[in-house]
């Protein structure tokens, strides 16, 4: 189904995500002030850093939930950064979890993940009812189908999350903070559904405080601090030869 | 208290259709002529087949404003939320207007003024209006009560999270879909006891069509008791008839609340 998505003449040799000089402000406050990196078909990145140092805006610059004001993001050769976005097939290609899930609360486990595909791609209800069914297997939640998002655990709305937007059968996915609502003991859960996807060679984008997460997962770790990336690295390199004594710092509180 | 007019008309034809006439008209007949309290739609054919044609009117009238009401609340706040800055003040001013007016002054205008600017049809030698009294009280008292429920949806649209709209945005829905699929549905919810309120006011207010000779029920009551004289009598049956159905109303729209109610949500 992925393969009918306009491309721009983009291969999977080149960046899958390519941020370029990015720059976003709310009125007068510049949040971010020249971000770039690149990502890979099949990489998983993780963004780290300071509460308000930017990393939610800029992962949703990526699909175009905030605007930017200077550079460039192309997903797949697409352009974000234009007047005439292509809303639609920007968001075809990138999904979306967020910290506090946002599902749908009044349509049930399993309507939440065939929604999108039925009322957004108009497919057929009973491809994606199929679907949907081996969605809710693959994030372990077998049984839950018919249950409603206020009668689920916060680890198990999050994991209807991460299947609602499986279900639209992006490229990438960004992750926000996605395990940062929820109780110690779920958070587990969250982060195996999260590592199986990029072990299967989904593309990712994390922004996580779970280091030891991150070490695991990650092909490559950015530090953000006030709107700039301060340091960025392979894990191994990342977390035991950080330079910048910003990085130090944040590291040495978290770990 | 006498009895005027159509006196001398047959009192009781109870032949044909009338079978739940035959079943009460003699008692009814039998307390006016013992006690004076005149119920004459309950014993005169002429009376009783006016009182059922008012009935059925004021049914027909009620759902259709009801129905109208809500589309153009629904609508009305969809419009609010855009983007087009004309809109957006086209409906502060119709809410502005219909909120802050007479609905009886409402309804006379709509009638007499736009009555008259809207086109007619040849209807074998006199002039028919396209829309007639009943049309015209649909649409201006639909109006009047769109305009307070423009506000009682806006403000259940208000109490959707902006981030469960986001989610909806993330996921390729556009504004429209999202409008319908998510944002309207929870908004809906939150906001069904103020619209509840609202349409038992809009029930009630439907009365005012008397003013246009829509003939429901208290333009047919008033027509009854100048005949016969019977004002106590037919005052009564009105308090009745809108307590009965204003608890239908209620019963229907609290069903309604409980069956959307959501496992494990507000
Ligand atoms: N919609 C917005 N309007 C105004 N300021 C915002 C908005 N979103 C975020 N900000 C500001 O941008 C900065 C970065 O926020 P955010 O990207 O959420 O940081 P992080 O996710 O790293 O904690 C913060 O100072 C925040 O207050
Ligand atoms: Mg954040």
């Amino acid at each position: 189904m992925s393969d009918a998505k306009k491309t721009n003449g983009w291969t999977p040799r080149q960046p899958m995500v390519s941020i370029k000089d990015v720059h976003k402000s709310f009125g007068d406050l510049e949040v971010l002030k020249g971000v770039s990196l690149d990502v890979m078909k099949g990489e998983c990145i993780c963004i780290i850093g300071p509460s308000g140092s930017g990393k939610s805006t800029l992962i949703r610059c990526v699909n175009a939930l905030n605007d930017i004001q200077k550079g460039s993001i192309l997903v797949e050769g697409q352009e974000v950064n234009d007047p005439d976005l292509d809303k639609l097939e920007l968001r075809k290609k990138v999904g979306m979890v967020f910290q506090q899930y946002n599902l749908f609360p009044h349509k049930t486990a399993i309507e939440n993940i065939m929604m999108a595909p039925i009322t957004v791609l108009k497919q057929d209800k009973d491809e994606v009812a199929e679907h949907a069914a081996s969605l809710i297997r693959k994030v372990r939640l077998g049984g839950k189908e018919n249950s409603y998002p206020g009668e689920l655990s916060g680890g198990q709305q999050q994991r209807v999350a991460i299947a609602r937007s499986l279900a639209m059968n992006p490229d990438v996915m960004l992750f926000d903070e996605v395990t940062a609502a929820l109780d110690p003991e779920t958070v587990k859960e969250v982060l195996v559904t999260i590592q199986d996807l990029a072990e299967e060679g989904m593309t990712c984008i994390l922004v996580t405080h779970e280091m030891g997460f991150a070490n695991e997962v990650a092909n490559h770790i950015y530090f953000t601090d006030l709107g700039v990336i301060v340091e960025h690295g392979p894990p191994k390199t990342f977390f035991k030869k950080a330079k910048d004594p910003r990085t130090k710092e944040f590291l040495s509180q978290i770990l | 208290m006498a009895r005027l007019s159509i006196a001398g008309a047959a009192p009781a034809s109870f032949e044909g259709g009338g079978s739940l006439l035959e079943l009460f008209g003699d008692f009814f007949k039998q307390l006016y002529d013992t006690t004076g309290w005149n119920f004459v739609i309950f014993y005169d054919q002429v009376e009783w087949d006016r009182f059922i044609a008012a009935i059925w009117t004021t049914i027909k009238l009620i759902i259709a404003c009801l129905i109208f009401s809500v589309i153009v609340g629904v609508v009305g706040a969809w419009a609010q939320g855009a983007k087009s800055k004309l809109l957006r003040y086209g409906m502060a001013g119709y809410i502005q207007f219909f909120r802050n007016t007479p609905p009886f002054v409402q309804i006379l205008f709509f009638y007499f003024v736009l009555g008259n600017l809207t086109p007619s049809y040849d209807a074998g030698g006199y002039q028919e209006a396209y829309i007639g009294s009943f049309g015209w009280a649909v649409i201006s008292l639909g109006f009047f009560a769109g305009a307070f429920n423009t506000e009682i949806f806006r403000s259940g649209i208000e109490a959707v999270p902006e981030s469960t709209q986001e989610a909806a945005s993330a996921l390729g829905y556009t504004r429209l879909q999202s409008y319908i699929y998510v944002v309207f549905p929870l908004a809906f919810r939150v906001c069904l006891p103020a619209l509840n309120n609202n349409l038992v006011n809009l029930l009630k207010t439907t009365t005012l069509a008397y003013g246009i000779a829509v003939p429901e029920m208290m333009y047919t009551a008033n027509q009854v008791w100048s005949d016969n004289v019977n004002v106590p009598e037919m005052m009564i049956i009105l308090f009745i008839f809108y307590v009965g159905l204003v608890a239908i109303l209620v019963w229907g729209m609290h069903r309604w609340e409980k069956s959307m109610k959501i496992p494990g949500y507000g």
